[in-house]
């Protein structure tokens, strides 16, 4: 969010479903030039590792593309951790030790964050298993008769009032 | 006095939609025709009368009384007059009473077009819809009515949020709404067949039409927004991951299998009781929808909480509805007998699969997107959700539904011959690998994305092709041309939004893995490269705009020396609502869209500017519109005109495929 506070509190609710509100920053997004480091190489690396930080003031971005002051402190922060020779790994615990995990756009995988990993890889198991279950039931299920004995005599009715 | 009238109309709406619900439903289960003929009327009256409250509100809009508080608070003289309009759905109250205006549509339409629907099955299909018009009618009038009056009229409003207006996101609502409401007719054809214990490939013929259309909304819906975001927000990007594109993004999954699955309801007479469960489902994640972006629960940090008893309501409003529909599934379920036998290796088995990942794709972002909730009140512990994890758990659902897609495609029904049909795939897999090698050779960082994309891409695409001149038969060449022509529009609709589908995932990969961005300093004068071209920062003006002031630059694009565009990227003020905008310059093209962004002044002099080449960016919003116009070829396939025309004739000779 670029001015959270500038916004008059009538215009709270303008998310009519709209898709990407989210992303509310209006202004000119993100990195500014002055932040680039010289290397091309440290840069490049402090621009994958910030795609996956959350601007903790934000609604969900991340804080490559956000402009809130606070994801410009964190970009500058990470840089300064890459400059000083810290690996991707330690670059982001120190964020994650000072602001938490809820900086990780990418959830930790332990403890209860592993429900939103497994989830998806759970339910194709157990939804497969039955799917394959009723494929193989309906291989082998008899062939129905096409009309039931109700219907055949409708239809018998019906073939002799038609000329 | 207008504003009164549409008022009075509103709470004469519920009146109606009470009747709606109650009479035709009674009349169904005692089987009395004059109580079930109510409901074809009560649904065209209860249209015209919301049709009647949301003229009103709209006419106040465009008159701007400022006596109306909504209007107070959502518009300005100064607007243009087209967000004028587009303000009416730009605020809560005002987009539930759209919302409640497409339910009643749809029953409209459900009574126009549905003359061949048995009596008992339209008119509890009408009543179920009467009961949800009703809730949300009795929703807004008691929270969130729309025509509350001011006792003191300021002089003026206080404008609608800058961002929404542009033309993308005015419309961008809208479509989406038709596409959340269309999904009730589904629903509410899912509970009558319920409550009737039959589901049969009549019943599949007719909910189809109209899950069809709802899809047809939803996809052009979510296109227009993800645009809006892309050439709005100022970076380019197009989808977010954020809870309210999840919101929309559900539906749409479900639908799109419930599309598939109504195929094998209609043609084979299985997965009745899935299909029932798919309906109820769909219109489950829009309510869901509904609650997640209006309650502001998901996203407790955002600016755009609502009113958070408003959500309880929602809450409630889904729970009746798909606790009730699901409570009247599983004790019906068990009398959907399947009729169909089929082998494992068939059309029936691969739409189970393609049904299995797409719910299981639902299921993942419904996961990711209620998780963060679940996980800080039952575990006490805040973590994120984002867009890595998406990508990382949602896209190998995708990617292995666009490896089957093509293979399924051509199975045949009942017994498919898998080592056949692979066969016939071999070119459509030489083309496809073709083009992941000449993506590969010609991108110059060699990520994987990029090819696995257009080669993904391409199999899709020529896959699709290759189905619809596989249905030519095997006479000569000419012979196959002219059966072409002659093919159901319903191929034509499928061969078209299976191309779509390719083509928005090779546009998704390409944008991501090639594009070129550059942030510079640069000073009026100045030239820097990008890519290939050159670009000149020409001036930079102060304008004035209707409701806006505006700091506009003039950039001078170039290649070899000779001009390619000129583009005049923006940075908006609106000072009513105290808001920033970006307006970034496009130059659209087949290939690549030339983005530019002007940014702050910096100290030292000179502007921040961002620039990007974004490779094939129109194919994305382009495949969106294929696989909506394939749709829409589908839906005015013979088939369903047929049916619906034999009734008017008075006959009713079902053409049985």
């Amino acid at each position: 969010m670029k001015n959270p506070v500038n916004r008059r509190p009538t215009l709270r609710f303008l998310a009519p479903l709209a898709l990407a509100l989210t992303l509310l920053a209006p202004s000119l997004p993100a990195v500014q030039p002055d932040e680039i480091l010289a290397d091309p190489a440290l840069e490049a690396r402090a621009r994958e590792i910030s795609k996956g930080l959350r601007c903790l003031v934000c609604r969900n971005e991340n804080i490559d593309d956000s402009d809130a002051a606070l994801a410009r402190d964190l970009r500058i922060l990470l840089r300064d951790r890459i400059t000083a020779g810290d690996t991707d790994e330690a670059a982001v615990a120190f964020i994650v030790d000072r602001y938490g995990e809820y900086v990780l756009l990418s959830p930790q995988t332990n403890g209860s964050a592993l429900v939103v990993w497994l989830a998806g890889p759970a339910m194709l198991v157990l939804g497969g298993a039955i799917a394959l279950q009723m494929l193989r039931r309906r291989a082998r299920a008899p062939v129905p008769s096409a009309l039931s004995a109700e219907e055949e005599t409708e239809l018998a009715n019906m073939l002799r009032r038609d000329p | 006095m207008i504003v009164e009238l549409g008022h009075f109309a509103l709470v004469l709406a519920l009146a109606v939609a009470l009747v709606q619900t109650v009479l035709p439903i009674w009349g169904a289960q005692k089987g009395d025709l004059r109580l079930m003929a109510v409901a074809g009327p009560a649904a065209i009256v209860q249209f015209v009368l919301v049709a009647t409250a949301f003229g009103a509100l709209t006419m106040a809009f465009v008159t701007s009384d400022f006596s109306l508080r909504l209007v107070v608070n959502n518009s300005h003289t100064l607007k243009p007059l087209i967000y004028k309009f587009a303000g009416v759905w730009g605020n809560h109250e005002g987009s539930l009473l759209l919302w409640v205006l497409d339910l009643a549509a749809f029953s409209a339409a459900a009574v126009w077009f549905g003359q061949n629907l048995p009596l008992r099955l339209k008119a509890r299909v009408l009543a179920v819809q009467g009961a949800i018009g009703a809730a949300f009618l009795a929703f807004m009038l008691f929270t969130s009515n729309p025509f509350l009056r001011l006792a003191s009229p300021p002089m003026n409003g206080g404008d609608l949020n800058p961002l929404l207006q542009d033309p993308g996101l005015a419309f961008h609502p809208p479509f989406l709404y038709l596409g959340y409401v269309g999904l009730s007719m589904s629903f509410s054809f899912a509970v009558a067949a319920l409550l009737e214990g039959r589901v049969d490939a009549a019943w599949g013929r007719w909910v189809r039409p109209w899950t069809l259309a709802a899809w047809i909304f939803l996809t052009i819906g979510i296109s227009l927004g993800s645009w809006w975001a892309y050439y709005e927000l100022g970076w380019g990007g197009f989808w977010f991951w954020d809870p309210v594109e999840n919101a929309s993004l559900m539906p749409w999954l479900c639908a799109t299998a419930l599309l598939h699955s109504a195929i094998v309801v209609e043609k084979r007479e299985s997965l009745k009781a899935w299909t029932i469960l798919l309906a109820i489902m769909a219109f489950g994640f829009s309510l869901i929808g509904t609650f997640i972006v209006r309650s502001g629960v998901i996203t407790s940090v955002h600016a755009f909480a609502e009113d958070p008893s408003r959500g309880v309501v929602i809450l409630f409003l889904l729970v009746v509805f798909v606790g009730g529909a699901l409570m009247l599934f599983a004790a019906r379920a068990g009398a959907l007998e399947a009729k169909g036998v089929f082998q494992m290796i068939s059309r029936e088995s691969a739409l189970v699969a393609n049904n299995l990942l797409l719910s299981v794709a639902a299921f993942v972002v419904f996961v990711g997107t209620i998780w963060p909730l679940v996980s800080e009140l039952a575990f006490n512990r805040v973590i994120s959700v984002g867009e890595p994890f998406f990508n990382a758990a949602f896209t190998p659902f995708f990617v292995a539904l666009a490896v089957i897609l093509p293979v399924g495609s051509i199975l045949a029904w009942k017994r498919g011959d898998l080592a056949r049909s692979v066969r016939g795939l071999w070119p459509v897999a030489i083309v496809a690998l073709a083009f992941g090698g000449l993506a590969w050779s010609m991108a110059t960082n060699r990520t994987l994305l990029g090819p696995i994309g257009a080669a993904l891409g391409a199999w899709v695409i020529f896959g699709a092709l290759s189905d619809l001149w596989g249905r030519t038969g095997k006479a000569g060449a000419s012979g196959r041309l002219g059966r072409l022509t002659r093919l159901p529009r319903a191929d034509w609709g499928r061969m078209v939004a299976h191309s779509g589908l390719g083509a928005v995932i090779f546009a998704a990969s390409a944008m991501t893995a090639w594009v070129t961005e550059d942030i510079l300093v640069v000073k009026p004068g100045e030239s820097f490269a990008l890519g290939s071209y050159e670009v000149q920062l020409v001036a930079v003006r102060d304008v004035k705009g209707p409701n806006y002031t505006s700091t506009m630059a003039e950039m001078l694009v170039s290649r070899d020396g000779a001009e390619v565009v000129r583009l005049f990227p923006e940075k908006r003020f609106y000072p009513v609502a105290g808001m920033p905008t970006t307006e970034a310059a496009i130059d659209y093209g087949v290939w690549r869209d030339l983005y530019l962004v002007i940014g702050d002044p910096q100290d030292g002099g000179g502007w921040a500017v961002r620039s990007y080449i974004k490779p094939f960016a129109n194919w994305l919003w382009g495949g969106a519109l294929l696989m909506a116009f394939g749709g829409l070829l589908s839906l005015s396939d013979r088939r369903y005109r047929v049916a619906a025309g034999a009734a008017r004739r008075g006959a009713a000779p079902v053409a049985a495929e």
